[in-house]
């Protein structure tokens, strides 16, 4: 009984339990602690793959900080507000759950009939592949081969920064607090008491 | 290793079918989101899983590369939610019709 064959069968269910519960789940907040426990499994996969890299970075950016983005967000927005079940379109829901097992199945086929079933990985990855550790390889890699879109993506991070202090910054006269008090003894309204547009 | 390379495959199928009918049937702009992440990650798991099949680590540079679009993406959506809450008070998506006839 070879460890990994353990390991996904315990945590295959896992994984796919989580992700089908989150789907049912009407607060955003237990959704998003039932994700996390989802990408907690696909990090054990990882690791059983070969990719103790991407275990450690799974852990690190995925469960840690973008779901705590995630929540922080849900927060800001309203922790108490429950999602209306009542469905505006009629036909939505069946057709989305129909076109999902199409999608499963036309997967599942592709998947037996590219990489068949029985298809196992080949032996001597971690002493090949993974020679030195599995980060030292992976960064040969990233810095003789794919140098250029490594720091490509420094670009795309800054774009990203900037681009949500654009988006989340506040607009109007009023930007620090000092400012608005000078503007509510003027007698101008606060921006907050903004009319939310029908 | 004991588990065929296709059961991982299997699994990634099966987090992206029910990421898809998460963004078709939900409709809280966040779980939607969220949904959306589910499906990313359920591509690197196929990405690693190939990666492993093949015997070299490109699946795994790419779902590095994968990894940091996501905390891109993921930054930005979320402002932008923030920036629609803000304006209509609602994160329900079914609210924000302005677009439409």
């Amino acid at each position: 009984m070879a460890a990994d064959w353990v390991v996904f069968w315990v945590f295959a269910p896992v994984s796919i339990g989580s992700a089908i519960a989150m789907l049912f789940q009407r607060n955003a907040v237990h959704a998003a602690l039932l994700l996390i426990i989802n990408f907690f499994t696909l990090a054990v996969f990882y690791l059983v793959l070969g990719a103790p890299f991407l275990f450690a970075v799974q852990i690190i950016v995925y469960a840690g900080a973008i779901m705590v983005l995630f929540l922080f967000v849900i927060m800001l927005l309203g922790v108490d507000r429950e999602e209306s079940l009542v469905e505006r379109l009629k036909a939505q829901r069946p057709t989305a759950i129909l076109l999902g097992l199409g999608l499963a199945a036309e997967i599942f086929f592709a998947v037996r009939a590219g990489v068949g079933f029985a298809a196992r990985a080949p032996a001597g990855f971690e002493k090949v592949v993974n020679k030195g550790g599995n980060a030292v390889a992976l960064s040969h890699s990233l810095f003789r081969d794919y140098f250029f879109p490594f720091e490509v993506t420094s670009i795309l991070l800054i774009v990203a920064a900037i681009a949500a202090m654009v988006l989340a910054q506040r607009r109007g006269p009023a930007v620090t607090l000092a400012d608005r008090a000078v503007a509510e003894e003027a007698g101008e309204a606060g921006e907050l008491e903004e009319e939310p547009v029908a | 290793m004991r588990t065929p390379i296709s059961y991982f495959l299997v699994v990634s199928t099966l987090l992206f079918t029910v990421g898809t009918v998460g963004v078709l049937v939900r409709r809280n702009a966040l779980v939607i989101f969220m949904s959306i992440e589910l499906q990313l990650n359920a591509v690197n798991l196929a990405l690693v899983a190939f990666s492993r099949m093949h015997g070299n680590l490109n699946g795994q540079v790419l779902a590095f590369f994968s990894m940091v679009v996501a905390a891109a993406e993921v930054v930005v959506g979320l402002a932008i939610i923030v920036a629609i809450y803000r304006r209509r008070r609602s994160a329900d998506v079914d609210d924000a019709s302005l677009l439409k006839w």
